[in-house]
């Protein structure tokens, strides 16, 4: 991002957010004591699905490449995190016990440290898988990333030292409410941030005509593997919280289908809008629950409501439009790209 | 400034280019004609660096450019303006030019190239908020000219301007290309409205299946008459 003035963004919304998550903490603890357990799950739920769900977005949405294998990544970043937290944790204690780090520290920074994993562990295999598929295009990416997703699965699947079929059992729940919370601060702000700069522009160039970007002297193949990349290391923060809120890892529920609901997110909310992927992932998230009362024709309705809500709006809630501070305010908006040449 | 050597160009098993040999100096407006599949547009992608030669060589001010990808050929200072126009049609006008500029980190350059692309193109500047998909054809081949140009190039390469445009639009945009010429813009043009394209050009290349059949100075080639028979409908 060149010049300071990009940065701004980030630091006024860190000082907006910062007493804002302060009193959500309260808040999420509060929560904690006073919700049904069931109901406070759905909450954390939601949140995982807006990491996941937004992430995918600036694959799929900014830059216009078709990704549906974001489940793979979550199954990495699940996996990377509970080796931290399970496997690594011997160790990892004893090295913050000799810095003296007060027993009450241990496990937040421990579970820090296991999202980092997660994020960096999901990142190289977003390089991986992204390097060779990445110079595939439409059908032919969605098809590469689908067999990756197949086959990180089956991989895990098939390795008895993480528990092969039956998955990893016992994972401290660690997960809580301020941790979804910063993990979902943390990816709209990724995900804002890179739409106002000029890297994504660059993805938003790509989407729009990806020859044309190239002619402009965009670097189309880098760009891509970039998003590439800044997606699947949140798709393994959202792991690494799943997998510390189920307490464990069941292969199966990072299926193809689990994809394909990150997928309906993002379409649904508009592909390019951070907005419209929160609240579909929310709103998708709640939904089968709200649906529970129709029992059996729950999933029937599910569809039912998809398939109308795509045929009222085609291009998703939001479009490609954002719902920010200034709307709510109902200040105008101002042109952000216009201001920025009359000023330099 | 520009010297293409002996370059041949396969798609996949099928070879477009055979042995092409076509050299524009600087200042030059210089065309490429013939007809369909006659190999224009891939002469044009092989300089632009969208696809590759097998064999042979491009050279731009004495650098070879062959096989360089697009992003780095366009910071060389060779930008093209693609066929049927691809503007970003979601993105406003402005924001178009601007994406022209990508390569570029001058704030005040870029300005003053943005009034003179206005200059050109006044019709752009009325328009610089309108998004680019509700632009005219016209309108978007202006724009696409425009966002070629704000990279500030020394040499523009032009894919099929005329396409689909009316005859005095057609006219319009050729008048236009003399002016970028006269400030100082080396121009590869590609045509298959030969006339109008021979009619602004220095020099020009006839191309037939992949081959250079004639290349003479623009006035010799309208007056030939095996061209004008073959590619001025006469």
């Amino acid at each position: 991002m060149k010049g300071n003035r990009r940065h701004l963004p980030t630091v006024a919304w860190l000082a907006l957010m910062a007493p804002v998550a302060l009193a959500l903490w309260a808040a999420g603890s509060g929560l904690e004591s006073l919700l049904v357990p069931y109901y406070f799950r759905i909450i954390l739920l939601s949140g995982i699905a807006v990491i996941a769900a937004v992430s995918l977005n600036i694959v799929n949405g900014f830059t216009g490449q078709f990704s549906i294998g974001h489940a793979g990544f979550m199954l990495v970043g699940a996996y990377a995190s509970a080796g931290i937290t399970m496997f690594a944790r011997p160790f990892t204690e004893s090295v913050l016990r000799s810095a003296h780090v007060p027993d009450v520290m241990l496990m937040p920074l421990q579970f820090a440290a296991a999202i980092a994993v997660a994020a960096l562990a999901a990142s190289i295999v977003g390089l991986l898988v992204g390097l060779p598929s990445l110079r595939l295009r439409g059908d032919y990416l969605a098809i590469a990333t689908l067999g990756f997703g197949e086959g990180i699965r089956a991989i895990f699947v098939t390795v008895d030292a993480v528990g092969g079929a039956s998955g990893l059992h016992n994972i401290p729940p660690l997960t809580s409410f301020v941790w979804v919370f910063l993990g979902v601060v943390g990816v709209i702000i990724t995900a804002r941030n890179l739409a106002a700069s000029t890297h994504g522009r660059a993805l938003f160039a790509i989407r729009e005509d990806e020859l044309a970007a190239q002619a402009v002297g965009i670097d189309t193949f880098r760009y891509k593997v970039l998003a590439f990349l800044i997606s699947a290391a949140w798709a393994g923060v959202a792991g690494a919280l799943l997998a510390h809120l189920d307490l464990g890892i069941d292969p199966r529920s990072y299926s193809f289908m689990k994809s394909v609901e990150i997928v309906v997110m993002v379409v649904l909310g508009g592909l390019g809008s951070v907005t419209g992927s929160v609240i579909a992932a929310v709103g998708l998230t709640w939904l089968p629950e709200i649906l529970r009362p129709v029992a059996e024709y729950r999933m029937v309705f599910y569809s039912a409501l998809l398939v109308l809500l795509m045929l009222l709006r085609p291009r998703g809630l939001f479009g490609r439009k954002e719902l920010g501070l200034a709307d709510l305010l109902g200040k105008k908006k101002t042109v952000p790209n216009a201001n920025r040449k009359e000023g330099g | 400034m520009l010297d293409i050597q002996d370059v041949e160009v396969y798609y996949g098993a099928i070879q477009a280019l055979y042995a092409i040999n076509v050299s524009v100096q600087e200042g030059e407006i210089v065309t490429l004609i013939g007809a369909n599949g006659a190999g224009k547009s891939t002469t044009l992608r092989t300089i632009s660096g969208l696809v590759r030669p097998r064999r042979g060589r491009v050279r731009f001010m004495d650098k070879d450019i062959s096989g360089l990808p697009p992003h780095e050929v366009v910071r060389l200072g060779i930008s093209q303006s693609p066929e049927g126009r691809r503007v970003f049609s979601n993105l406003s006008v402005f924001e178009n030019l601007e994406m022209g500029a990508y390569v570029r980190s001058d704030p005040e350059g870029m300005a003053s190239d943005l009034e003179q692309v206005f200059g050109l193109f006044p019709r752009l500047r009325e328009r610089a908020k309108q998004g680019a998909g509700t632009l005219s054809g016209g309108e978007q081949q202006m724009l696409a000219i425009g966002r070629a140009l704000m990279s500030r190039p020394k040499l523009l390469l032009l894919d099929e301007p005329s396409l689909g445009l009316a005859p005095f639009l057609v006219r319009e945009i050729f008048g236009i290309i003399t002016d970028i010429r006269s400030k100082g813009t080396t121009v590869l043009l590609v045509e298959q409205n030969a006339r109008q394209a021979l009619s602004i050009a220095d020099r020009g290349y006839v191309l037939e299946t992949g081959q250079v059949l004639i290349s003479d100075t623009a006035e010799e080639l309208l007056a030939s008459e095996m061209i004008q028979k073959a590619y001025l409908g006469e």
